[in-house]
């Protein structure tokens, strides 16, 4: 329980953030296809291509209705991506943490550091992602602005238990299991291609649990200017309790495998 | 304004380690089995031991990164388990394991640990620079980590532990891996450091490495210490001034031990050749031939600490 305790401070959490930063300057060519290529081929591909066969749902073009969908989605897998081998990578190959463990920076630090530079990568490709659906029309509201805010939260949600997960493996293999039944899944079923509402009854609440398909219906919500499933305040309160838990949880795990 | 007068005060006269009775285990192995220090401010103070002794699970503990088991432990004057983050913003730390950002440039490295410890920017600027010259790196300042020698990296580990301007730094085992020359100029950067008064604690096996930069060390084996005291006290409490390294064609040097006996002060008889301690190595070399025997080499040279280790612990410490 100790553990949990850690300490956070502004100057340490900074500084974590600097160095992943500065990582990314070096690095960011790699991630320029999956963070903004390629939910725009997904866009174009499924939006268009799949949409003249589809037709509108819920009164809208499938475009119009897929691209929040497509916008969460890629937040969210974003804070899969970089949660996983890169977390496991400075435990056991750079030890990045390691490093930093021998310094005044904390294990809570390190978590927070690394859920800013989470944000920052998701807010930017949102913000491009935002401009691109607006280029093709498929924005209705100006409430539409917010999208890049309700990334952010699924990012954070997703990105906090997904460093945790990471932080007590000590192996890769454990991230086949977790893109195959959590990550794959969460995409195909939270709603981001169809309504959940499609979904058999019994399976429906497995959608609900992932904090993907309340970023999907609040983004939804927001671009088309109609009222999400739920009260938007409880979409959000699950998101902040998913944050809020799914740090705990990485302090925890953090904690836990720098000491010994 | 407070941090700065406790600086004063502990550099003044408490010891910068402290430890008593510490304990170290993992599960029910005993990696560090009760051991005592004391390291005072501006000492170069080194753990000598073979592999396993303990030396990094108690550099570990001193680092603050590890949490002792029992005993007491005061680093700086503090307590580990509560002040560890105070502690280790005055540590700087050389870990046995390279933790360098591959990815960073060999600057890069230096300023992001840097503002680990809060370093302002510009600062850190200006020491990376200097300490980049520091140890012979400022041509390399920017390349990546990755392609850099073993000897590079480790004298890069030591410029990226001094980024703070630290009060006490921990190495383990800065020079294992190097070739001769690479080592030498280690050597020679530590020595600089040590003649700034810069408190130095390091790990080795290699005996001459502790010959040359510690003022003091203990030998540690099996996670006890098992001696303490200056290079040259230790030879003179445990070896003789000279040592005779005999070596027989076919014969066993064990089976001849018993032909020398009073020989020097004491016989030990090694796989591959026998030792014999003397004062005067001349001297035993003669006596040996008196009795007859006939040693297909024979070499005269002072004493060691690795006939100290071998004395204490019954064992070689690089095998
Ligand atoms: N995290 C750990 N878990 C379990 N056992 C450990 C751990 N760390 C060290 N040990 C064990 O404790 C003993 C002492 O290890 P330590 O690393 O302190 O030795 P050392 O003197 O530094 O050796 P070397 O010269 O090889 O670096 C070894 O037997 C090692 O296997
Ligand atoms: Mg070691």
């Amino acid at each position: 329980m100790a553990i949990l305790a850690t300490r956070v401070s502004a100057r340490s959490t900074l500084a974590v953030l600097e160095r992943d930063l500065t990582l990314y300057r070096r690095l960011w060519r790699a991630s320029v296809f999956s963070s903004f290529v390629l939910p725009v081929l997904f866009l174009l591909s499924i939006g268009l291509g799949v949409g003249g066969h589809v037709g509108d749902i819920g009164g809208v073009s499938y475009l119009a209705w897929i691209v929040p969908g497509v916008m969460a989605a890629t937040a969210f897998q974003m804070a899969v991506g970089e949660c996983t081998y890169p977390i496991l990578g400075d435990f056991k190959w750079t030890r990045g943490f390691h490093a930093m463990r021998a310094t005044p920076v904390e294990a809570g630090d390190m978590v927070c550091g690394y859920l800013l530079y989470i944000l920052i990568r998701v807010e930017i490709a949102a913000v491009v992602f935002l401009g691109v659906s607006a280029l093709f029309g498929a924005l209705r509201s100006p409430w539409a602005l917010v999208t890049p805010l309700v990334c952010g939260l699924v990012a954070l949600a997703t990105a906090a238990p997904t460093m945790a997960f990471s932080a007590g493996v000590d192996h890769d293999s454990y991230f086949a299991l977790l893109f195959r039944f959590v990550m794959i899944p969460s995409t195909l079923f939270a709603g981001v291609f169809f309504p959940v509402g499609q979904l058999p009854a019994v399976v429906r609440p497995l959608a609900y649990l992932s904090p993907l398909w309340h970023g999907v219906e609040l983004d939804r919500a927001a671009t088309l200017g109609a009222a999400p499933p739920w009260p938007v305040a409880a979409h959000l309160a699950y998101l902040l309790v998913f944050t809020a838990a799914g740090m705990l949880w990485a302090f925890h795990a953090f904690g836990r495998r720098l000491q010994d | 304004m407070s941090e700065g007068l406790a600086r004063v005060c502990t550099v003044s006269d408490q010891p910068l380690i402290y430890a008593r009775g510490l304990v170290k285990r993992f599960g029910d192995f005993t990696a560090v089995d009760g051991i005592d220090l004391s390291v005072a401010p501006g000492e170069a103070f080194g753990f000598l031991g073979p592999n396993g002794a303990g030396k990094s699970s108690t550099m570990r503990m001193i680092g603050c990164v590890s949490m002792p088991t029992s005993g007491e432990l005061r680093i700086l004057g503090m307590d580990p388990v509560r002040d560890g983050t105070r502690i280790r913003a005055r540590l700087g730390v050389c870990p046995q394991l390279d933790n360098l950002d591959p990815d960073l440039s060999v600057r890069e490295n230096l300023l992001t640990y840097a503002r680990y410890f809060g370093v302002p920017r510009a600062e850190a600027r200006r020491r990376a620079d200097e300490l980049l010259e520091f140890v012979q790196l400022a041509d390399r300042a920017g390349s990546k980590v990755d392609p850099l020698s073993g000897g590079m990296k480790r004298r890069l580990t030591i410029a990226r532990a001094m980024v703070n301007d630290p009060d006490l730094v921990l190495l383990d085992e800065p020079t294992t891996g190097l070739d001769p020359q690479a080592r030498h100029l280690l050597w020679e950067r530590l020595f600089q450091l040590k003649r700034r008064g810069t408190t130095l604690v390091l790990t080795t096996h290699y005996m001459d490495e502790a010959e040359q930069l510690c003022d003091r060390l203990v030998v540690m084996d099996g996670g006890r210490i098992v001696a303490e005291g200056s290079p040259r006290a230790l030879i003179e409490t445990y070896s003789t001034p000279e040592v005779v390294e005999l070596r027989f064609g076919d014969e066993r040097p064990a089976d001849l031990a018993g032909k020398l006996a009073g020989v020097g002060t004491r016989i030990d008889p090694l796989p591959d050749r026998l030792l014999v301690y003397a004062a005067d190595g001349d001297a035993a070399t003669a006596e040996v031939h008196r009795r007859g025997l006939t040693p297909s080499s024979v070499l005269v040279r002072r004493s060691t600490l690795e006939d100290v280790f071998l004395h204490l612990t019954g064992r070689t410490l690089v095998d």
